[in-house]
């Protein structure tokens, strides 16, 4: 896939946070520091990652190590301290999926979205993520879309499904 | 709904519930709404059925019900029309209108949409007669398709509830314990420790005990913890109501995968019910016990399924395990008595108290009581959730159930247990599986994960996969585990590529018993499993991929190539036709060339030919 509006918006282009559902969330936890890694996740849920301009927010309101919050966030990895794109595709790489064929669809999507494993396109469109497990087993080789799954791939719907996405935003 | 106060109040709600439900003539539709199911588009099937149903002005006459996990999910989206218990499988949006107009409307059925077993060919009606049912014992599982997880009303309709009843008002802590204990149920997770010892042995510790759920199910290739809480909710709460009233506890929490969003949503939906109904939260049912249960969405790391790594995930850490001298019923979560049990743990513990211990340990070995749910995935026909008694065979799970191999191809082996567990050879398929037998084979329970491989798996690639897996959630805090999973790496790598050297299977056993004997915890100890499973039974693949550089099953790129075998090939010209790299000629009805430079193996053709005539060399 070709990258589009490179100029609009690169990665160096973080963005802009809005500061009162940061707060939100916090306040939804009760500032309690045990929530540290569920208010990066909420905070995820809408950035696709956690900016890291967040962190001494973090540190402020739950009485924690700045240390801890990076440690916490690097070792889950539902937390990424980089941007990542709008859609985040999870190629699932559980073994029944494995067994199945799931390096085929990550061959294939790579090839497609013309990016590695781990990295977004330069659009901030797509993540693609190799991950382990989503849990529909039976359904292999199955992908996510954000929070939506898709089951029963081979390499032509595995592409069918992330073009339709692709297809949204044109 | 207001808050029942005492006993009577709850009694008679379940009755009337239950009266209604066995009373009520309507018609209803099940609908799965499980994970495995949504994969294969339940949302638009359901939006299509009830403008349907609206459109003919049946929506009163007829209940559609969206509801847990049938188990069967290769065949999904799953459709049962009750009362005559009407099986649809893989129904889709287009198959709406002829549904409703035929069975819904005039009891006829929909030819095209009956199930057909793919081992007998016979058409099955119903669903209690499609044999991937018929030979389970679903005492757990059995519920998730005719409940609603959502509505609590539906789970105490079958009866939900009765045991917390019971043990509040009929028991003391100590029976209850006991009951457990003799029962004889061990530890879901994989553990396999006596879950009654394990209670008893937090009751005793003194400070703020805690009951917790582990839900970071973290296993690749199982997920019945997943459609347990997705699709029975309340069994699982109403197991750890118990649990901490037994052990004398006043808070829980639930710690499940952040990846399972569902299971997190319908986990909440029950708790809040059960907060409205008094069934948590302060003097349930006024007999003056107080608990509140609470969510925490691990981050997606497998070493938090260990006991020590979850609860200081749960503290708000990163999950990093500590060596267990003291143990978690001591001083676990906030350095407090903690009972940790798993998803299918806790919701065995209703249908323990239900139905009593001697009953419970009727079912199963002599070692091993009770069902187990195994997820049944892989090279299998029927794939799925399959609960079965303890000590069924592996060859009645993956044949009888699961229908034999897909598309007729050879079985080679089961993996059971997980990352750490071991792969099965066909020799062993007549074991019957408890904890014991599948550890004396060299594999493990696990959480019940059942991978079936067949002659297109390489072993050497599996086992190279696992060691990955487990090299990347390694925690990283002691060497024998960091280290030595990097080491296998490299040497299974080199192995995989054709660089493998003599003497490299004796490092991979050398390296295995020093992980075993000298990792911190689980995880690092049980991660030479693979290894070592593969070596001891599939010994001869190890060494063809070193010396003699080959890999019969073609997966490992370096190490085969195809070839047109002109005896089978009939120039069907399909292979042609598909591969990418038009390294495929010849004409129709002709035998065709493969042309070795362009190839790269993407295997393509070997997948479409339907003559068996693209070779592995």
């Amino acid at each position: 896939m070709v990258p589009k509006d490179k100029g609009l918006m690169s990665m160096e282009h973080f963005v802009e946070i809005d500061w009162q559902k940061v707060d939100e969330i916090i306040e939804k936890y009760n500032g309690n520091r045990e929530a540290l890694l569920m208010i990066m996740q909420d905070i995820s849920d809408i950035y696709n990652y956690v900016p890291p301009d967040v962190v001494p927010v973090l540190v402020n309101k739950l009485g924690v190590r700045e240390s801890l919050v990076y440690s916490v966030a690097t070792f889950y990895k539902t937390i990424s301290l980089e941007p990542r794109g709008k859609y985040i595709v999870n190629v699932c790489t559980g073994t029944a999926c494995h067994v199945r064929g799931a390096d085929k669809i990550m061959d294939a999507l790579e090839g497609h979205l013309n990016i590695k494993e781990g990295q977004t396109t330069d659009d901030l469109l797509f993540t693609l993520q190799g991950v382990r497990c989503v849990g529909c087993c039976a359904s292999g080789p199955v992908i996510t879309v954000n929070q939506k799954t898709h089951g029963g791939l081979d390499r032509a719907s595995a592409l069918d499904t992330v073009k339709s996405y692709d297809q949204c935003i044109s | 709904m207001a808050k029942l106060e005492n006993r009577e109040a709850l009694k008679n709600l379940r009755n009337s519930l239950q009266a209604k439900f066995q009373e009520s003539k309507k018609k209803l539709i099940s609908l799965c709404a499980g994970s495995g199911c949504g994969a294969y588009g339940t949302a638009k099937v359901h939006e299509k059925l009830m403008a349907e149903l609206a459109e003919q002005g049946l929506e009163n006459e007829v209940e559609v019900k969206l509801s847990g996990c049938h188990g069967f999910c290769e065949k999904g989206p799953i459709m049962v029309i009750h009362p005559e218990g009407i099986f649809y499988p893989q129904v889709q949006e287009q198959h709406i209108p002829e549904i409703v107009e035929h069975t819904v409307k005039n009891g006829e059925l929909v030819k095209s949409l009956i199930f057909k077993d793919p081992a007998t060919k016979k058409k099955i009606i119903h669903e209690k007669d499609v044999p991937f049912y018929k030979l389970q014992k679903r005492i757990i599982f059995g519920n998730n398709g005719i409940i609603d997880p959502t509505n609590i009303q539906d789970y105490l309709s079958v009866g939900g509830y009765a045991a917390l009843e019971k043990v509040l008002f009929d028991m003391s802590p100590e029976k209850i314990i006991d009951e457990v204990k003799e029962s004889g149920l061990r530890g879901r997770g994989g553990g396999g420790f006596s879950t009654g010892i394990k209670w008893a042995s937090c009751r005793k510790h003194e400070g703020e005990r805690y009951v917790i759920c582990n839900a970071d199910e973290g296993d690749p290739g199982a997920y019945m913890d997943r459609s347990l809480l997705e699709g029975n909710p309340h069994s699982v709460l109403e197991g750890m109501i118990i649990g901490a009233f037994a052990i004398g506890s006043n808070e829980g929490y639930v710690y499940v995968r952040h990846e399972y969003p569902l299971a997190v949503k319908n986990f909440s939906m029950a708790l809040e019910s059960a907060r409205e109904l008094g069934l948590l939260g302060k003097n349930i049912l006024g007999t003056g016990f107080d608990l509140d249960i609470f969510i925490s969405r691990g981050g997606g790391a497998f070493v938090c399924g260990e006991s020590t790594a979850l609860m200081a995930s749960l503290e708000g850490n990163p999950g990093l395990p500590r060596a267990k001298y003291i143990h978690t019923v001591e001083k676990g979560f906030r350095q407090n008595p903690s009972l940790l049990n798993n998803v299918e743990t806790w919701a065995n513990v209703p249908v323990i108290i239900n139905n009593g211990a001697d009953w419970y340990a009727s079912i199963g070995t002599e070692g091993s009581k009770g069902t187990k749910i195994f997820s049944l995935v892989g090279k299998v026909m029927n794939t799925g959730l399959v609960e079965v008694p303890m000590g069924t065979s592996l060859r009645t799970i993956i044949f009888d159930i699961g229908g034999g191999i897909l598309k007729k191809k050879k079985f080679k082996a089961v993996q059971t247990g997980g990352p750490s567990g071991g792969c099965i050879p066909e020799k062993h398929l007549d074991l019957g599986i408890d904890f014991d037998e599948l550890t004396k084979v060299g594999s493990m329970m696990g959480s019940g994960g059942m991978i079936v491989m067949d002659q297109d798996t390489c072993m050497v690639d599996i086992s190279r996969y696992f060691v990955e897996f487990l090299k990347d959630e390694s925690c990283g805090q002691c060497n024998p585990c960091r280290e030595g999973l990097k080491q296998m790496l490299d040497v299974l790598n080199r192995i995989c590529e054709g660089n493998g050297r003599e003497g490299d299977i004796e490092i991979l056993e050398e390296l295995g018993g020093m992980m075993q004997k000298f990792s911190l915890c689980g995880l690092g100890t049980s991660s030479p499993n693979p290894v070592q499973s593969t070596i001891r039974y599939f010994r001869d693949e190890y060494v063809a991929h070193i010396k003699d550089k080959k890999c019969q099953a073609g997966v490992c790129k370096p190490l085969f190539y195809y070839e047109i075998d002109p005896e089978l090939c009939n120039g069907c010209t399909l292979c042609a036709k598909r591969c990418p790299e038009e390294a495929i000629t010849g004409k129709k009805k002709e035998l065709h060339e493969l042309n070795q430079d362009k190839c790269i193996k993407c295997g393509i053709c070997y997948d479409v030919c339907k003559f068996n005539a693209i070779a592995i060399r």
